[in-house]
């Protein structure tokens, strides 16, 4: 099990939400294996991973929708492992919104409101506030069927606040929408959490999602969480190979560790400081980022250099994926970006060889691939 | 976010209690649903196995009655004859009702819903009124007599005649189904690939419909060999399982015996359900969502002959189904054929006059209204409800079973049941809530497919949501569920009120002095001889049903789509 203890940022704050060994099966097949997760109040985490991995079954079970087999949910410090999902004190949205299509959006979002028992115009004034707060104000009379999906969105983004949860969950919120509506949307959301104040957890697939809107995510696959962290810890320093390369792309080396913290690359030795600490022999990975790799004023002499051919593999716009392979025998091809301006002002063209470096620093270690390993 | 928003609804350590409250409502309603499709079906069914294997007396005696019953050489031949009538009726049905609804998906010919609306008509009928008509075109003193000649209606010939109209919207429906499915893709590359289009017909047609075809098959089969009402009135001497165990608990009050024979009824229709529900998962899987829906295209012969055909099906039908109507409505068949209502006085031919039709009416009403309440509630608790995983799955197999059970066993297991001696409910025998609660029980499994079907459509996050906003599971079952399904809910409601109306197999054992049905009433006045007023009887039951389903159709158009602004984009 990794050490899965948020980052020092987020115990400073008062802790709103506490995973301690939760595991959840379905039949024979486990989809959370003994998790253990701290949230701060205030907080808006990620939980990332592909499709199966059990995110979404551990927002679940934190809703108290499906219950967990083993373990205990701590909610504002209080047990709440057994309660049912109403005692629970969140709002939720889902990846479908859920709203209710026989009802007007005004009559969707007071739903929760009406029973409590509100008078009819503290729950209209309520309303009135909350459309205003997701920026629909007098669309209130409309039936969700009349609505975009962004507008539905944002009606059921109403209706889980309107009851003033402490926790507010959701699940795949974005992914039913088309790009643009999407990134709009995001920057809502996260501006709308910011204000409030409010503790919230999100289950998303997408990386890129995850990296714009959280405090804190947490990747998860195979029913285990492999790294907390905040974006950038996740994204500079993934702890896996499969944080490494599910966030972001990345090219792994077969290495073997040398001596004085280096690497050997087949041909080739390479400064990873990284690698100090293991055994020499010790077989490895090296990992690296595309747009990490240096092609400026690199020569035979600049550290970890080599000559490479260059192949372009996909014109992205702003940038060119190209594929670097060692003029060597026996080198790992490596995958590069280079911005269109690099692009332009190095002349370079498919076919080309140059000197291209990997920055030591830059160099992320892993224990070499077992099988089953999903990189 | 103002400070006012803030303080909204907070404090909020939700009442506790009332979260159990709601836990125990839905326990309360599982259980409720539980005793209830027990003591309807299962008890019943369960008494009649038991009766099967006692004497007289009440005494164990094994398989004794079942020995008895494969060595007694007419019981054994009505078996024979139930089989080879019910086949025969199934090859002339399936053929016939393939090629009307292959005319109906895959053609363009004009006036289909005007043939889908005469294909439908028998279902609104009780199937015994088509017997009734085919002793008027081919009895004794029927007026195609001759063309029989030395053969008699009466038998054989009259039933399968009968139970072809009877069966034929059945199978019909089953195969509109079958041949709707079809993947337009699959056409257009035949096309570029230029085969033939008979080819076309053998290697993409038929094997994208063969499962459709079974199960059309082995409903027909079902229906024909289960049916009591049509071989009651135009049998004869022929004798067949159903009319069996009519007799020999009806005419020699011997329980056991008619038990078995209950027994043996049960199982073709036994297999032909578990073969169907084999059938329809395979079904569900041949069709991709990615389909591309096949639009018939305009070919001048074969929808000219498409239309002859359906033209011809469907004036034989309305002929056949028009001449009960019709000697409803003559003096004196053959022999004065002016216009009379006096077939309609029943108070003439039957000792409760008019009143059987309207305990019929209050019996269907009863069970359009508490049947779809307990169908439509029933559903959603076993679908949508929570806890209480291993009950739901009891509940669903128990709502499954009437399926396999033919009205005539129902009925027979209601006797046995209602008359133990034990048995405290035995004091509503002969009511009309006992003929109600048999006739929800026997037509549960359709209303409850079309209700879960409905459910299942419904975003299966909603229960979610109400539970997050702490509102309980019966607060968004009526203010969202019921009002999103009612238009399956009306077609449940119609279903059991059209049903109830017509029904004549399981009833025929319950009913009391007070509480004789219309369709019974109709065999009653039939055996009597007095088979215009059974017409005029059936006629009577025929138009209400119909005018059910015009007042449903109605509703749907004009009231419904009115009320539900928030279906429209």
């Amino acid at each position: 099990m990794l050490d899965t203890k948020p980052d020092a940022h987020a115990t400073t704050r008062p802790l709103h939400l506490s995973i301690r060994g939760v595991t959840k099966r379905f039949g024979a097949f486990t989809a959370l294996r003994n998790v253990s997760l701290d949230v701060a109040k205030g907080d808006f985490v990620c939980f990332l991973g592909p499709s199966g991995c059990g995110k979404t079954t551990l927002l679940r079970a934190i809703a108290g929708l499906d219950r967990q087999d083993e373990g205990a949910i701590i909610i504002a410090g209080r047990d709440v492992s057994l309660l049912p999902p109403a005692a629970r004190d969140f709002g939720i949205v889902f990846q479908s919104y859920a709203l209710f299509p026989n009802l007007s959006v005004v009559d969707n979002v007071g739903y929760g409101l009406v029973n409590k028992r509100m008078a009819a115009g503290a729950i209209a004034k309520r309303v009135a506030e909350l459309l205003d707060l997701v920026g629909m104000p007098e669309q209130g009379g409309k039936f969700p069927s009349q609505l975009s999906g962004g507008q539905q969105q944002r009606v059921a983004l109403a209706r889980a606040l309107a009851t003033s949860p402490a926790l507010l969950l959701l699940d795949e919120p974005l992914s039913a929408l088309d790009a643009r509506v999407r990134v709009r949307l995001r920057d809502e959301i996260k501006s709308l959490q910011r204000r409030l104040g409010i503790t919230t957890i999100m289950v998303t697939h997408d990386q890129e999602e995850a990296l714009a809107m959280a405090d804190q995510i947490v990747v998860m696959n195979a029913g285990v969480i492999e790294q907390v962290g905040t974006p950038e810890a996740i994204y500079v320093a993934p702890r896996t190979p499969f944080v490494a390369d599910f966030v972001g792309h990345i090219t792994f080396l077969d290495a073997v560790v040398a001596d004085g913290g280096r690497a050997q690359v087949g041909p080739l030795t390479l400064d990873a400081p990284a690698a100090a600490g293991r055994a020499p022999g010790t077989p490895i990975r090296i990992g690296i980022r595309p747009e990490e790799i240096r092609l400026r004023g690199v020569s035979a002499a600049t550290p970890n250099a080599f000559e490479a051919r260059i192949s372009i593999l996909n014109y992205l716009g702003s940038y060119c994926r190209v594929a670097l392979t060692p003029t060597t025998s026996g080198g790992q091809v490596v995958l590069a970006d280079l911005s269109s301006n690099a692009m332009r002002d190095l002349g370079i063209t498919d076919a080309q060889v140059l000197h291209v470096a990997l920055p030591a620093e830059r160099l992320r270690v892993f224990d070499a691939a077992t099988p089953g390993d999903l990189s | 976010m103002t400070a006012d928003v803030e303080a909204a609804a907070r404090p909020r350590h939700i009442g506790v209690p009332s979260v159990w409250r709601e836990a125990l409502v839905m326990r309360l309603a599982i259980g409720a649903l539980i005793v209830f499709l027990t003591t309807a079906i299962a008890l019943p069914l369960g008494v009649l196995l038991l009766k099967s294997f006692q004497n007289k007396a009440g005494a164990f005696v094994g398989l004794a009655n079942y020995i008895d019953y494969a060595t007694t050489p007419s019981l054994v031949g009505s078996l024979w004859n139930s089989v080879w009538v019910a086949v025969v009726t199934m090859l002339i049905v399936v053929s016939t009702a393939f090629g009307f609804a292959y005319a109906l998906t895959r053609t363009q010919m004009p006036g289909k819903v005007l043939f889908t609306a005469v294909a439908m008509l028998p279902l609104f009928a009780p199937s015994l009124l088509s017997a009734i008509s085919v002793i008027y075109i081919f009895g004794n003193q029927g007026m195609f007599k001759g063309l029989l000649g030395a053969a008699t209606i009466y038998g054989p010939i009259g039933i399968i005649i009968s139970e072809m109209l009877y069966c034929f919207p059945h199978a019909l429906l089953i195969l509109i189904t079958a041949l709707s499915l079809a993947d337009a893709r699959l056409y257009e590359a035949a096309e570029a690939l230029a085969t033939s289009s008979w080819r076309t017909f053998w290697t993409i047609t038929v094997p994208s419909v063969k499962y459709g075809l079974v199960s059309a098959a082995f409903l027909v089969f079902t229906l024909v060999i289960t049916d009591f009402g049509i071989p009651k009135v135009i049998g004869g001497q022929f004798n067949v399982l159903a009319t069996d165990a009519y007799k020999q608990v009806i005419g020699q009050q011997n329980f056991p015996m008619g038990a078995v024979v209950g027994f043996v009824l049960l199982l073709p229709a036994a297999l032909a359900f578990a073969v169907d529900r084999q059938i329809q998962k395979k079904q569900v899987a041949l069709l991709s969502a990615r389909a591309v829906p096949l639009i018939p295209k305009r070919r001048p012969l074969a929808d000219a002959s498409a239309f002859t055909y359906c033209s011809i099906v469907a004036a034989l039908m309305l002929m056949v189904l028009g001449v009960a109507v019709w000697a409803s409505l003559i003096t004196y068949w053959p022999y004065n054929l002016s216009l009379s209502l006096k077939w309609y006085d029943f108070s003439e031919f039957e000792p409760n006059g008019w009143q059987p039709y309207f305990t019929s009416l209050k019996m269907a009403g009863l069970c359009a209204v508490f049947g779809t309440a307990i169908v439509f509630t029933g559903a959603y608790l076993i679908e949508k409800g929570q806890g209480l995983a291993g009950a739901r799955a009891v509940a669903h197999l128990l709502a499954m079973l009437p399926m396999a059970v033919p009205g005539l066993v129902l009925g027979l297991g209601y006797v046995f049941f209602i008359n133990a001696p034990w048995n405290p409910l035995g004091m509503f025998y002969g009511t009309v809530a006992l003929l109600a609660v048999n006739s929800i029980a026997h037509f549960y499994t359709t209303a409850h497919i079309t209700a879960v079907t409905a459910l299942k459509q419904i975003d299966r996050e909603f229960e979610a949501v109400s539970q997050s906003l702490s509102v309980p599971f019966y607060t968004t079952f009526r203010r969202v569920t019921v009002p999103i399904c009612m238009p399956a809910i009306l077609d449940i409601a119609v279903y059991m009120f059209v049903n109830a109306l017509t029904t004549v197999s399981a009833v025929i054992f319950l009913y009391g002095a007070n509480t004789k049905l219309a369709a019974i009433s109709i065999v009653h006045m039939d055996e009597s001889g007095m088979t215009a007023a059974a017409a005029a009887m059936a006629t009577v039951v025929l138009m209400t049903s119909i005018g059910a389903k015009i007042v449903h159709l109605l509703l749907n158009r004009f009231v419904f789509d009115r009320l539900q602004t928030w279906r429209r984009r």
